[in-house]
């Protein structure tokens, strides 16, 4: 019954998307400055329908329908309920869902929320926006139908890969869906700018919310993974340069560009070119990394079944989208002589953007760089962190400093008059820079960097934050998502300075003591719980200098359905640093791999980020109150 | 000048397209199956006391060679074990031991306690050289002819079922 609805509703969405197409093609031929009522009518019922759509696919996980072949897959009975609505798009069919959700609501609200632009590039906005969604609307019918039947029903399903079964994993896709798909709109803008040639600022008022709110959920889906694989994988780091992580952070960089070079376009009317080649970028590259993860080029923890027909048709449907767009770009294309001072606020927002496209670049060639050996060469080799670290982090620390100068200067034409100001704040980043060596007698000349780097631009942002409280005047987002970043890297560069990581094969009753601590295998429990059943260890930590003793217990699980082991890692947060214990079994003895890790700042690293995304968060708000 | 990019730009974009499209008909998974009837070149390996260099001649004197990847540390090797003992015992094999990023005396001690079933042993200290034979993770082990040709690869601890079907080979 719910396959029938379901697959019901997803035609009549591919025809209301093909029925907007067409209203929206004739009433562009219309004179006058108004969108007909029957197009708002028509994409509030194509919202609605499609939330029907994706809420069948829902209540069929709930009531664990495993007539459905993809609910058969992905559920079980004994999951949790919060397992089984996340199961629904924890799969490719069911993501694909959440995909065309996104595309639609965006298109929605971007059609019913810009009623001062001109009809046309509205028009043009919500066709290309169709487009899209037609594409992915029948690539879900015609190749990942997630309501496809199985005859005779199973009475039980396979289930979810246990390491999914995780709250920040249950969010993580819903939010870094919002982020990069969310940049559809934008593209579609401007692709409808290019055609109507509606440039200049006022293209830009009309997506920067577009953006800001995009790169604001990007930035949360990225946290929230990151999250995700520091508590679950149990490797104890929180980034690792695996190719579906870069796949997410290029958008990332794309729309961080993106939204630095619109302030410029607004204010200035200068880079409309550039605005426009970064908007398609951005979805160019979203696309482009949702094809990496779900054609099964890619091995990662990310990687879905392998399917080359559905590669084929992402790969056509990325062909499609950058021709198209590099074709209208090019046609459209006029030299424009900007009149840039060399010394000018203009110039250190395009110092941002040369900095975000040379980290675009470095991950996009580190992650493209294997697929094309072992397509040309027969070569398999991989790009891993060092690669990364080494091109990245050096980079990084320049990039802090014009982060910390670029907003203080001014539009047009810069006088530096604080020139002595930031001395200063350099002499002080120095002294607590050698402080922090000094006390924890640990560093590299690029570590000291890194540090002397984040904390001249924390304390550029603490002096700003200072003086927009004397004049009253406030630029809140920014000063809040700078001072966030330089805690950020920071903390990074404290937690990557200061980890200690240990390995033992231990048993019960063992000891081992190393530098300050010393660790005791207690004992090992078995314990059954609703769907796994669970070996725990109880081991002792103590910090010999603080005399503090804390207790870990990481887990072995034994989940039944599917048959899988997961390692649990036992974590124990304060606010200066986190004890990280996984412990693994040594086939056939009584002996179990112990890794002990001490990851300081950890607990901050998340806040900054979080923070960095609620400056985001407060410039829309911002921009919503001043329009 | 604006043509010039305007057409780099498309071929770079028409060249990933491409190369993605290859892509899509491979296997991502690293495979070494492959290995099987090819004949392996390079040896470059040093004995267990540093002092003879491994060539193909060693291998040419017998008609058949189990080269067995394994270490101290590694505990399926143990578990193999056994079984790589009784297949010392056939005289038309010879048994070939690289020892796989492993430190010297342990790995003696190793033998020691387990007996050894190797006619030669060499080392790979670091992990690199192994990869020439499509080794990801030990125990492995590959078994070759005069020829130096790969007639079948194990992955993971050797079993009765395996030796029976390498007894059945070399007979």
């Amino acid at each position: 019954m719910l396959s029938n609805l379901g697959n019901i509703l997803l035609f009549i969405n591919v025809f209301l998307s093909v029925l907007i197409i067409y209203f929206a093609s004739q009433n562009i031929k219309t004179s006058g400055n108004s969108i007909s009522e029957t197009i708002y009518q028509t994409t509030l019922l194509q919202t609605t329908l499609i939330f029907g759509c994706f809420f069948t696919l829902v209540a069929a996980f709930i009531t664990s329908d495993f007539s459905l072949i993809n609910v058969f897959e992905n559920s079980h009975t004994s999951k949790p309920l919060l397992y089984k609505i996340s199961g629904s798009w924890g799969n490719h069919e069911g993501s694909l869902m959440l995909w065309v959700i996104i595309l639609t609501i965006f298109s929605f609200f971007f059609l019913i929320n810009n009623k001062t632009h001109p009809k046309n590039y509205r028009l043009f906005t919500l066709i290309f926006q169709n487009i899209i969604i037609l594409g992915f609307l029948s690539f879900i019918l015609f190749n990942s139908n997630p309501f496809t039947l199985i005859s005779p029903a199973p009475k039980e399903g396979l289930g979810l890969n246990p390491i999914l079964q995780d709250p920040a994993l249950a969010i993580h896709p819903p939010l870094l869906y919002i982020g990069f798909v969310g940049s559809s709109i934008y593209f579609s803008a401007a692709m409808a700018s290019l055609i109507t040639n509606y440039s200049e600022k006022f293209f830009a008022k009309s997506i920067k919310n577009w953006v800001l709110i995009s790169w604001v959920f990007q930035t949360l889906g990225i946290l929230v993974g990151s999250i995700w694989a520091y508590y679950e994988l149990g490797w104890g780091g929180f980034w690792f340069w695996d190719p579906v992580e870069n796949a997410s952070l290029l958008p990332w960089f794309a729309m961080t560009a993106l939204f630095h070079s619109l302030i410029v376009l607004e204010k200035r009317n200068v880079l409309y070119f550039w605005v426009i080649i970064l908007c398609l970028l951005t979805f160019v590259l979203s696309v482009t990394g949702t094809f990496l993860v779900r054609s099964g080029i890619l091995n990662s923890v990310h990687t879905f079944a392998n399917d080359p027909n559905r590669g084929i048709y992402m790969l056509s449907f990325l062909c499609l989208m950058i021709f198209s767009s590099l074709f209208l770009l090019f046609k459209k294309y006029r030299k424009n002589n900007y009149n840039i001072n060399f010394n000018s606020k203009e110039t250190y927002v395009l110092i941002n953007n040369w900095f975000m496209l040379f980290y675009l670049l470095t991950v996009l060639i580190g992650t493209l760089y294997p697929i094309f050996t072992d397509a040309l060469t027969e070569n398999k080799i991989s790009v891993g962190p060092p690669f990364y670290n080494a091109v990245i982090i050096p980079v990084v620390v320049i990039f802090l400093f014009f982060m910390a100068i670029g907003p203080n200067v001014k539009w047009i034409k810069n006088k530096f008059d604080n020139l002595i100001s930031f001395i200063i704040i350099f002499i002080l980043a120095l002294i607590i820079n050698f402080i922090i060596v000094y006390f924890f007698k640990s560093f590299t000349i690029l570590s000291n960097l890194i540090i002397i780097s984040s904390l001249f631009l924390i304390i550029s942002s603490l002096i700003d934050l200072k003086k927009s409280l004397e004049k009253s005047k406030f630029d809140l987002a920014r000063i809040i998502s700078h001072l966030s970043f330089g805690f950020l890297i920071l903390f990074i560069g404290l937690n990557h300075n200061f980890s200690l990581e240990e390995d033992f094969n231990m048993k019960v009753g063992d000891t081992k003591s190393f530098n300050n601590y010393e660790i005791k295998f207690k004992k090992l429990e078995v314990k059954n719980f609703k769907n796994y059943k669970s070996l725990i260890g109880d081991l002792e930590i103590k910090d010999k200098k603080m005399s503090q003793i804390k207790t870990l217990n990481p887990e072995i699980r034994i989940y039944e359905s599917p048959s899988t082991l997961t390692y649990e890692a036992a974590i124990k947060t304060n606010i200066i640093k986190d004890y990280y214990l996984t412990m693994s079994n040594i086939d056939r003895s009584d002996f179990y791999n112990i890794k002990f890790q001490k990851k300081p700042m950890m607990f901050w690293i998340w806040v900054s980020c979080m923070v960095l995304a609620i400056g985001g968060f407060l410039r829309v708000f911002q921009n919503a109150k001043s329009n | 000048m604006q043509k010039v990019i305007k057409f780099l730009t498309t071929l770079i974009f028409l060249f990933v397209i491409v190369v993605f499209y290859f892509s899509l008909n491979k296997d991502p998974s690293y495979q070494t199956n492959s290995l099987v009837g090819k004949k392996l070149v390079e040896l470059n390996l040093e004995n267990f006391d540093g002092d003879y260099n491994l060539s193909t001649k060693d291998f040419k004197k017998n008609n058949f060679t189990l080269i067995n990847f394994w270490a101290s540390w590694c505990s399926p090797c143990r578990v193999e074990h056994p079984i790589l003992m009784s297949l010392s015992k056939s005289k038309k094999l010879k048994l070939v031991g690289i020892n796989f990023k492993d430190k010297k005396n342990n790995a003696k001690k190793f033998l020691n306690e387990l007996g050894n079933p190797y006619n030669l042993i060499a080392k790979d200290e670091i992990g690199k050289k192994s990869v020439n034979f499509g080794i990801y993770g030990i125990p492995e082990s590959i078994l070759v002819n005069k020829e130096m040709i790969v007639i079948k690869k194990f992955i993971g601890p050797l079993n009765t079922q395996d030796y029976n079907e390498i007894l059945k080979i070399i007979n």
